[in-house]
């Protein structure tokens, strides 16, 4: 509906982008033939504070972005800048250390700076991909909605349990129990479902029962579908088929409410990896121009 | 006394209001010093009341609310005391004054006719005695008394005419009968602890206020609340418990009678106006509006000689103004000449200009000159007055740089006569022993304003909505498409705005020497509905000039007379259709107010295929060529729409041939867009979601495009950063379909809801567009309920955050954002609570916070015209 990150002011920052690499391009091969392109020649010092100013220019964006009673343009245009800018500086700081590497913090600062660009690349896949996914795996209803159409319905579902066997009913009541959305960091990433559900043993009375996985509420859909058939009781067909369909509309319910959590995740994780690799860039960079200076 | 003793008294104060207890409370002053020199003095005044307490209505008033003393630029001028405060304050100062002044109060006495004049009134009490008096001061208000069931057992303990606290009651079963307002908040109030039947006689609320309508309908479908309505029901008959026990309700319903156990019956159904009684008396009213206001003069004497109105019932509903006619009406009886207490304030605002006459003489000038006012009631026009600025053309700067100067000294002046007013009442307040009145600050005085010849009054797409009335001079009203208009003396301009809401069409210019009266919306709209000759005056012109604006702007409004008396303005509630599809049209619309939706079924789904607002016309291809609509139209948001029909539609083209063009341009444009729509199901169909959600009245409608949206709530963040800590918009609980999240959020209303009931007038409209509320705001919470889209709170002023940088590098403080869980200081609890909006950052140059801060440009701000190019952008 309207213009996103890259297409911003008509890629104005992309051309901004293409201009400087041209300019270091030429700065580069400007370098006297006598001497191998380098760090050290002047060409080399002005592309390092080039890259220099583009590093600490990036990483205001922080503050920029939480600098509340700042006039100037609107943060859109700092994330459209930040991200062609940011990804020029490879081409900047390769210039600047001329295809030359090694195993030292020189080097060092490079391969974070690296890093740091890589995980903004998939951040910003992130950002043009997942909200789309987002809102169609939203189909129109919230996060919160959601949750509030699966109490209602697991309240239904305890309700119908009750007028059925203690065997369905505990089934019913330990599927709901034991439903799991969330979970660990990986778990959440996946999407995984870790539900489980206290199934009766066949042949043994209703005391006994086994702890068995509940992905997808399959084992307990999987015991109903079975069941169903076979009822004996008059209108237990009716009930069990009522539970069927409501464990049907937990199914989808907490799909969609596992991947909104994974896409979510998705869409925030690589920042608390941009972050911390900025930082760590950051002090690399101060150790290399210290060294630089110092061993001068 | 014994019962045959006719007793006679100079004044008669009847009805213990507010106005009559200060009338009693001044006459028992006199009699106070009467005494001081003659020990044997008797009362010369009584005070009669039919209930058995003073201030009838502010003993209704729910426990502990809060009594505004509105306006506030007036001051108070009563032997009572009286200053905004919770309910049993002010009761409680008005008891003391009741015994302090020694009124002779006689409570209990219902009067049931008055007859005779000055000299020599007889009133008739309803226990069958007869007072005599001389004069009589008639303060009854207009609430009159409670409306009754009608049934046997009315008046027994089982049925409650008013509700004092709701939370005396506990698990009871309650009927609440009645479909206002009171009936809708004592049945809301009373089913938090008990379970509540409502129940109305017709088959919807219509006469309930919005907020009160959402939360009731909202209730009745609550299936976890126990909380139910009768439709189409009455009151059939009662059969009365003994106290304590659960009694029987048979109710007449559509499907029979249905017998019902509660344990009380509230009945909320209005009252009797008193106008039945105070016909009797022989006063004479001006219409047969059963909420007239007699015809009083100058000193509040009504056509009886001697008989005086005063309160509610003349036309005064509020409080303080009562209070201070209670003085003025017995300093009359006693033949003093004093001035009312916004003499001087009338005074001020007349400061500048270039008369030397009084207040009352240009008051009365001013009415002459104004046909539309000329037969208003004198007092009513003094309030007019009062309420409007007076603005001041002059010719150059160096005349208004030292009429400014004059009345900066003038303010000077009257802030130091308060001053020195204050300083003597606390001197004798303390000679007195008695104790000392908190000070409030002294409020800038009003004096006329000024403006230079030349100077917009409005300029186009202005979003001001006051109302001129031209006193001398000439004022030209210019737009960019017609020629100028030129308006003289006793004209009036403003009333498009007024009406529709819409921002102005064209600039406002006045010339050297010109006088104005600037009249506030609200003011306006209490007139028209006071006043019908008012209301059809300024409703003759606005269709007269919506017509010329439309049809011939080359051409003067006024040929337009007769053509506007063959059209017609119908109204259309939300969601009610004007037309249909394949309906057989005659007639266009102009819109008037409101927004107007255009739909066509496609595979039995309705979906939208445009949008028109105010000042756009619709349906005119059944007057050109087509009479079989192809399209369905209804109101998305309460409208009013003018029907033009053939003769006069012919009629306005032939008054200005190049309209046509101007038709066919419109009418080109309008079907390419729904036309553009209509092949665009998906688009439509986002439409018709940001239609059915009431954006169409808005005016500046913040809309997130999920698609681009990664949640990182930095609007929100970025607005309670800008707004005191409390953020404005909710981005999750937003309404969303499609790609589209509508935040709950501002949308700055056409004709904002959020206005209509402010006691302390505290919610403005800039003239860019923006509504915001002032500091003024008392936290009454009206706002808050009349806002069918929830974006208004009421909240505590949060305490100040340790700054950014420190947060960043310091961990200190919860940091940027809303702090869920500040708490409020002391005095910010004593302050109270206040309500809160969006005022779309009407202060920052950079535009709202909301769009600034979202990194990737997913929340924008729009006005709804400018749906259709976004939708079609994608």
């Amino acid at each position: 509906m309207y213009v996103n990150i890259l297409n911003y002011a008509r890629r104005r920052y992309f051309w901004w982008s293409v201009i400087l690499l041209i300019a270091c391009s030429g700065l580069y091969l400007s370098q006297a033939e006598s001497l191998p392109p380098n760090g050290g020649s002047w060409q080399g010092y002005v592309l390092g504070s080039i890259g220099l100013f583009l590093i600490i220019w990036l990483s205001c964006l922080g503050i920029r972005k939480r600098s509340y009673a700042s006039k100037s343009a609107n943060l859109q245009a700092w994330v459209s800048a930040h991200i062609y800018l940011g990804i020029s500086l490879i081409g900047v700081a390769t210039l600047h250390c001329a295809f030359q590497f090694g195993l030292n913090v020189h080097t060092l600062a490079y391969m974070l700076m690296c890093a740091v660009i890589v995980s903004g690349l998939i951040g910003l896949y992130a950002y043009l991909r997942y909200p789309r996914l987002l809102v169609e795996n939203r189909a129109n209803q919230s996060f919160e909605q959601r949750l509030d159409s699966l109490a209602k319905i697991d309240k239904e579902g305890l309700a119908l349990a009750a007028n059925c066997d203690t065997e369905i009913q505990h089934m019913i009541s330990s599927a709901i129990d034991r439903t799991a959305i969330g979970g660990n960091l990986l778990t959440q990433f996946f999407g995984r479902d870790r539900s489980s559900v206290a199934m009766p043993t066949k042949g043994t009375t209703s005391k006994h029962s086994q702890m068995l996985s509940n992905e997808g509420q399959q084992t307990v859909i999987d015991f109903l579908v079975a069941k169903i058939p076979n009822t004996q009781k008059p209108g237990e067909a009716e009930r069990l088929q009522k539970l069927l369909y409501i464990l049907g509309r937990r199914q989808e319910l907490l799909r969609r409410l596992r991947r909104e959590l994974s896409l979510q995740l998705r869409t925030k994780l690589w920042l608390s990896v941009h972050i911390p690799l900025s930082m760590a860039l950051l002090v690399s960079l101060f150790v290399h121009i210290f060294t630089v200076f110092f061993y001068w | 006394m014994a019962e045959n003793v006719k007793e006679h008294f100079d004044i008669a104060v009847i009805g213990a209001g507010p106005a009559g207890l200060s009338a009693a409370a001044k006459a028992a002053e006199y009699d106070l010093d009467a005494r001081a020199a003659n020990p044997d003095h008797t009362p010369s005044h009584i005070l009669i009341e039919g209930s058995p307490l003073h201030a009838n209505t502010i003993q209704r008033y729910q426990k502990g609310k809060h009594v505004m003393d509105e306006p506030g630029y007036l001051d108070l001028r009563s032997p009572l005391e009286f200053a905004a405060g919770k309910r049993e304050q002010i009761l409680k100062s008005w008891d003391q004054g009741i015994s302090e002044t020694g009124i002779n109060f006689r409570a209990n006495c219902e009067v049931t006719k008055i007859t005779g004049s000055r000299g020599n009134f007889e009133i008739h009490c309803a226990d069958g005695n007869t007072i005599s008096a001389n004069n009589v001061v008639l303060s009854i208000g207009t609430q009159g008394n409670p409306r009754r069931l009608g049934v046997d057992g009315d008046n027994s303990h089982f049925v409650q005419y008013q509700l004092d606290d709701p939370d005396e009651y506990h698990d009871e079963d309650i009927i609440v009968v009645g479909a206002g307002d009171a009936a809708i908040e004592n049945a809301l109030a009373l089913a938090k602890n008990n379970r509540v039947v409502i129940v109305n006689r017709k088959n919807e609320f219509t006469r309930a206020k919005q907020g009160n309508l959402d939360n009731v309908l909202e209730a009745i479908n609550d299936r976890n609340m126990a909380f139910s309505c009768r439709y189409d029901a009455s009151v059939k008959s009662l059969s009365v418990p003994p106290p304590g026990s659960v009694g029987t309700v048979v109710l007449n319903t559509a499907r029979g009678d249905e017998t019902l156990p509660c344990h009380r019956v509230i009945a909320r159904l209005g009252s009797i106006p008193p106008r039945q009684f105070v016909e009797s008396c022989g006063i004479a009213l001006p219409n047969k509006d059963p909420e007239a206001i007699p015809e009083l003069d100058g000193q509040y004497q009504c056509n009886v000689p001697g008989l005086y109105i005063i309160g509610a019932l003349a036309g005064y509903p509020l409080i303080k103004q009562g209070m201070n006619q209670g003085y003025d009406v017995i300093e009359y009886i006693k033949g003093k000449a004093v001035k009312p207490v916004d003499h001087p304030l009338l005074a001020l605002k007349f400061s500048l200009l270039p008369y030397l006459a009084d207040v009352d003489d240009i008051l009365a000038l001013y009415q002459q000159r104004v046909p539309m006012f000329s037969r208003m009631n004198a007092l009513a026009f003094r309030e007019l007055i009062m309420e409007s600025d007076i603005r001041y053309c002059v010719s150059d700067a160096q005349q208004l740089n030292s009429l400014q100067s004059q009345g900066a000294s003038i303010s000077q002046e009257r802030i130091r006569d308060i001053e020195s007013a204050r300083s003597a009442d606390i001197q004798r307040r303390q000679s007195a022993g008695l104790a000392i009145k908190p000070v409030t600050p002294i409020s800038p005085p009003v004096i006329t304003k000024l403006l230079r010849s030349g100077d917009f009054i409005y300029r186009h797409n202005d979003y001001s909505n006051s109302f001129f009335t031209i006193i001398e001079g000439q004022v030209t009203l210019s737009s960019a498409e017609g020629s100028d208009t030129i308006l003289g003396p006793g004209q009036f301009f403003g009333e498009m705005s007024l009406l529709s809401g819409r921002p102005r069409i064209g600039n406002a210019v006045a010339s050297n020497d010109t006088i104005l009266i600037e009249t506030p919306r609200r003011t306006m709209a209490k007139l028209m509905a006071a006043n019908d000759e008012v209301a059809k005056g300024i409703e003759t012109v606005f269709l007269q000039r919506t017509l010329q604006q439309f049809f011939t702007p080359q051409g003067s409004y006024v040929d337009l007379r007769d053509i506007a008396k063959q059209v017609k303005t119908s109204h259309f509630n939300t969601g009610k259709y004007i037309y249909k599809e394949d309906d057989a049209g005659e007639h266009l619309y102009l819109i008037r107010s409101g927004t107007i939706a255009l739909s066509r079924l496609e595979n039995g789904k309705e979906i939208a295929i445009g949008q028109l607002h105010s000042g756009q016309i619709f349906g005119q291809m059944a007057l050109m060529g087509d009479p079989t609509r192809r399209e369905s139209a209804y109101a998305a948001v309460r409208s009013e729409v003018i029907e033009i029909s053939r003769q006069p539609f012919l009629a306005l083209l032939s008054k200005s041939p190049e309209s046509i063009t101007r038709l066919q341009t419109e009418t080109s444009k309008q079907l390419k867009s729904t036309a553009e729509l209509a092949a665009l199901p998906e688009q439509a169909s986002l439409m018709s979601f940001l239609l059915a959600q009431g954006t169409g009245e808005g005016t500046n409608v913040l809309l997130i495009d999920e698609n681009l949206c990664v949640g990182c709530d930095n609007c929100e963040t970025a607005c309670a950063e800008t707004h005191k800590g409390i953020s404005r918009l909710d981005r999750k609980a937003g309404v969303r379909f499609a790609n589209i999240n509508l935040p709950i959020a501002c949308r700055h209303c056409e004709q904002p809801h959020c206005m209509k009931e402010c006691p302390p007038n505290a919610i403005h409209r800039e003239s860019s567009g923006e509504v915001y509320i002032n500091d003024s705001c008392i936290g009454c919470g009206n706002c808050e309920t009349n806002c069918p889209y929830g974006v208004i709170k009421l909240s505590y002023q949060l305490p100040e955050k340790p700054p950014f940088l420190s947060w960043l590098f310091g961990g200190v403080g919860p940091g940027p954002g809303e702090d869920k869980n500040a708490t409020p200081s002391n005095m910010a609890k004593e302050i109270g609570k206040k309500a809160v909006k969006c005022d779309a950052c009407v202060d920052r140059p950079a535009g709202p916070a909301c769009v600034q801060y979202c990194p990737t440009g997913a929340a924008q701000r729009m006005e709804p015209a400018e749906f259709i190019n976004v939708l079609n952008l994608r």
